[in-house]
């Protein structure tokens, strides 16, 4: 069967009950039954409208976070000279006492982080405007920094907040920002890239894995190019630019000649075309299909929606947001090849699920533990390339912890080695979800659809057998056997797409 | 069709060498043992050797020396005063020091007497010097670095690149594919993630089954019914997700019932000790796995080294022999080999509270029946105590070079694909 390619507008006859379902599992975090069927009213211009232009929506009500800036606070030029000085005169009993305080120091960071983790979570499991939380997630991937080598909270803390403020804005100002970012500048050690001795760091990734992709600029570029980031520094929590290590000689940097610094260079490479290609290609990797990293290995299909996504980036001045309203309102996006067959990432999963089931976390350690058993802890990608998509979240260990991680959070079940315990005991209360059937004279199959559409989306009669069989064993659908249905709901393979 | 005819190929895999466990466990489904395909499958997958005493189903654990090993005070150059000077509070007295080469002065540290005997007779090997350009003394760098075989790490693993370069293109895993690879741990580390090739990262039977498992009988039957549909689908992602499943229940099944085993050696009571008694277990067993990685961590002896080091490497050592010795019990010695590293080692001095900080260039192990022959066990040159980079030793072998000579020699898998580039072996495998 073809795939519809048209990046045209789907009729809006044909924007329904699946249609807004896809819309809000593919844009956002899942929503619960009331919220599709709003959503399908609303019909495809409106409820597009309503998820990308999301800074209308009041999210004054999500929780806040409070992080300490100093924590990791570099030494003053004073306390450094004073150092010197405890050392030179021997004094280790002070000495171990400024030790004593950097462990400490470092202690609270790590709390500090648990926090930040817990808080970002949280905020995708509650906000109005999930989109804005999606676009996070998108650039948090796609210039990836990890907490385990920047070692600051606050700093991944204000990265984080960089990528949501300019979530769907323009991605040349994201780029511009980035090569500013104290976390980022840390990440890639361009704080050691100096004139007499550049680090090339920076400079090659952000051609590599930020702007163009391997293969459209040369070794030599990266020389250069890492010439004119040399002096972009920082200095505690903030950006500065370092004049005297900064190489003021001319640079050719792809084919162009020169003084160039680190914004030259940014700029350089946002006019290159290949880049409103490659960021068309990591958003549609991100938001329609689990495509191949290679741009090289695409289908003629993909290649043509991309080029055609690209062409829109290009006239909107790097535009998110316009990007996406064509993408959410295309016929493409909703085609049959492409609805129900992307991997969920971890993350995604465990807030599609919290959402549209309205299941309770009920332990940050256990949530914790969870992401690092499925292999997605916020702010600790694996690389600079951050996460893969598609079946690579999948082996036999990830499947099964994400198995007991929806079960643990619906049936209350402990999870892990360690039995992590949960703060809050209370039975997890699945009725709300059927308050519109009454289940003593309901068919129990219509309940079984009911919830594997919210739960799975539109799948064949055979593939919910089992589901029926199970309803049918059961003498009455009660709160328990609910539980239980939905556990079968949950482990499910088509649970891990959506 | 297609899809079809794949999982077939899979099932029919699965069930050639897996006929034992299918009769026995109660979660493979009954579909597949009545399937047809049974007896007419035309695979064999029995390993035949070519050369006499190597078999062809080789193994190779790999253990994770975790925190940067002082290779100083591990094989120690008794014969430089250098060594003396460097570390007053830290040094190991002469006397003490288990000598491996009186000409050279090189001995191991007095907690290996195993490894000792075990070097002087030409089951292990210690290569000195190991490193690579342009160190980096982070311990997460570099031990990217180490698990990616490559100075400009990504989010692959050196084993699971080469495997994935092994695997037919456009083909599903295979059941013995997907178990090619077992970590123990909660975790399983870069160095054996693929882009196809996945680890199964093992830490008990428990933590490869569903948790309501046995909370409900009638539960347990739709689960089942559920992970193991016989249907096939236009979807080639969904059926990646239900083989995964069974795959999953295959591998606790037989990881399970593997480490149940009762070894014929007295293994020493540590954690480290019995991730090998299980991985012992595992080999004896048959499973199709080709790569098992265990990790020896805390060897960032910043503060109090001696002491910390010391019980760390008799725990290395003594574990490591009672691992030889099951092999041994169970007629396993010949297939398979043994590798330790370490992202670094220390810096040559001493620091100020007896204990050593971040270096650069460290030693490797290596364990086996079918090493190059040194009458010392050791390997390579040790690098100068006067001649330092930073206050660090100065490598002298790459470690691509030993990753290499595994990948080609005794894995037969391509280290070109591995490591991105061509690396002259260490020569320190023989076949």
């Amino acid at each position: 069967m073809n795939t519809n390619t048209s990046l045209l507008p789907l009729a809006d006859s044909e924007f329904k009950w699946f249609q807004a379902r896809h819309l809000l599992w593919r844009a956002g975090f899942g929503a619960t039954t009331d919220e599709v069927d709003r959503y399908a009213a609303l019909g495809l211009k409106k409820a597009v409208k309503e998820l990308v232009n999301y800074f209308t929506i009041d999210d004054g009500n999500l929780p806040s976070i409070d992080l300490n800036p100093d924590v990791m606070r570099p030494p003053s030029r004073q306390e450094r000279m004073m150092i010197q000085k405890l050392r030179k005169e021997k004094k280790d009993k002070e000495l171990k006492e400024l030790r004593s305080q950097r462990k400490d120091r470092i202690g609270e960071d790590r709390d500090m982080f648990s926090e930040l983790q817990m808080w970002w979570l949280k905020r995708m499991f509650a906000t109005p405007r999930p989109l804005e939380e999606r676009l996070t997630l998108l650039w948090h991937s796609h210039f990836a920094s990890k907490q385990q080598s920047v070692r600051d909270a606050y700093l991944m803390y204000q990265q984080n907040n960089l990528f949501r403020e300019n979530a769907s804005g323009s991605f040349a100002d994201l780029a511009r920002a980035i090569i500013r970012d104290p976390a980022m500048i840390k990440f890639l050690n361009n704080n050691q890239n100096n004139k007499r001795k550049p680090n090339e760091n920076l400079a090659r990734e952000l051609m590599e894995l930020f702007t163009l992709g391997e293969g459209h600029y040369t070794e030599d570029d990266i020389r250069e190019g890492a010439r004119a980031l040399t002096g972009f520094t920082f200095n505690d929590n903030d950006f500065s630019f370092n004049k005297r290590n900064h190489d003021s000689q001319t640079k050719t940097i792809l084919g162009e000649t020169g003084t160039h610094t680190g914004d030259d260079f940014v700029n350089l490479l946002l006019n290159n075309i290949q880049c409103s290609r490659f960021i068309a290609f990591k958003i549609y990797r991100h938001f329609v299909a689990d495509i191949t990293d290679l741009e090289s290995d695409l289908t003629t299909d993909q290649q043509q929606v991309i080029g055609q996504l690209a062409a829109t980036l290009r006239n909107n001045n790097y535009k998110i947001s316009s990007a996406l309203t064509v993408l959410f309102e295309s016929q493409h996006f909703y085609d049959p090849n492409i609805v129900g067959r992307k991997v969920k990432s971890p993350i995604h999963l465990l807030a599609t699920t919290v959402r549209s089931l309205s299941v309770n976390v009920r332990s940050d350690r256990a949530l914790r533990y969870a992401t690092k058993m499925m292999g997605q802890q916020p702010f600790e990608p694996p690389s600079v390339a951050g996460w893969d998509v598609g079946q690579s979240w999948i082996n036999t260990s990830t499947l099964v912890a994400r198995h007991n991680f929806t079960t643990a959070m619906i049936a209350g079940t402990k999870f892990g080695r360690k039995k992590h315990k949960f703060n809050n005991t209370n039975a997890y209360d699945p009725m709300p979800l059927v308050k519109n059937f009454d289940l003593s004279s309901t068919p129990s199959r219509t309940i079984v659809d009911h919830l594997a559409n919210l739960t799975l989306g539109d799948i064949p009669a055979n593939r919910k057998q089992p589901l029926y069989s199970f309803v049918s064993s059961q003498e009455n659908l009660d709160r328990q056997s609910l539980i239980q249905l939905l556990l079968l709901l949950t482990t499910m393979p088509e649970y891990q797409l959506c | 069709m297609t899809d079809q005819k794949v999982n077939n190929y899979t099932r029919r895999q699965f069930l050639n060498t897996s006929l034992v466990l299918a009769s026995a466990a109660t979660t493979v489904p009954s579909f597949l043992m009545s399937s047809s395909n049974l007896l007419a499958a035309p695979y064999a997958d029995a390993a035949t050797s070519s050369l006499p005493g190597v078999p062809e189903d080789r193994i190779l654990v790999v253990i994770q020396l975790s925190g940067g090993n002082d290779g100083l005070n591990t094989l120690i150059p008794f014969g430089e005063s250098a060594y003396y000077n460097a570390r007053p509070q830290i040094k190991i007295n002469e006397s003490d020091i288990l000598t491996l080469d009186q000409t050279q002065g090189l001995g191991l540290n007095p907690n290996m007497s195993h490894i000792h005997e075990l070097a002087l007779s030409n089951q292990c090997a210690i290569l000195p010097g190991i490193g690579y350009p342009n160190p980096n003394r982070s311990h997460f760098a570099s031990m990217d670095v180490y698990h990616a075989g490559d100075t400009n790490p990504k989010s692959q693993g050196w084993i699971g690149k080469a495997f994935d370069a092994s695997l037919p293109k456009n083909k599903p895993l295979t059941t013995n594919q997907a178990l090619s690879i077992i970590s123990i741990g909660a975790i399983a580390t870069t160095a054996v993630q693929g882009k196809r090739i996945k680890p199964i990262a093992y830490q008990n039977p428990e933590s490869l089954r569903w948790i309501a498992k046995g909370s409900n009988k009638s539960l347990d039957k739709y689960y089942e019914q559920i992970q193991n549909s016989n249907l096939t689908t236009n979807n080639p992602t969904l059926d990646f997700i239900y083989r995964t499943s069974l795959d999953a229940q295959i591998a606790s099944d037989r990881l399970g019932k593997a480490v149940k085993r009762t070894s014929k050696t007295k293994f020493p009571q540590t954690n480290f000790a019995n991730q090998l008694k299980q991985v012992a277990a595992m080999i004896a067993n048959d499973l199709p796995t080709r790569i098992y990685y265990v990790t020896l961590g805390g060897f960032d002896t910043h503060a109090n080294q001696i002491q910390k080091q010391n019980t760390l490497l008799k725990n290395f050592s003594d574990s490591v022999n009672a691992f030889l010795k099951e092999l041994k019990a169970t007629g396993d010695q010949d297939r398979v080999m043994t590798l330790a590293f370490s992202e670094f080692g220390r810096r040559v001095q001493q620091n100020a509270s007896a204990g050593t900080d971040h270096g650069a260039a460290g030693l490797m192990f290596l364990f086996g029946n079918h090493l190059a022959s040194s009458p010392t066990g050791i390997h390579g040159t040790y690098p100068s105590l006067t001649d330092l980079e930073k206050g660090d030793l100065k490598f002298n072998r790459d470690f691509r070079s030993v990753y290499a000579d595994l990948l080609d020699n005794w894995l037969e898998l391509d280290s070109k694909a591995a490591l991105g580039q061509s690396f002259k072996h260490a020569e320190v495998i023989h076949i």
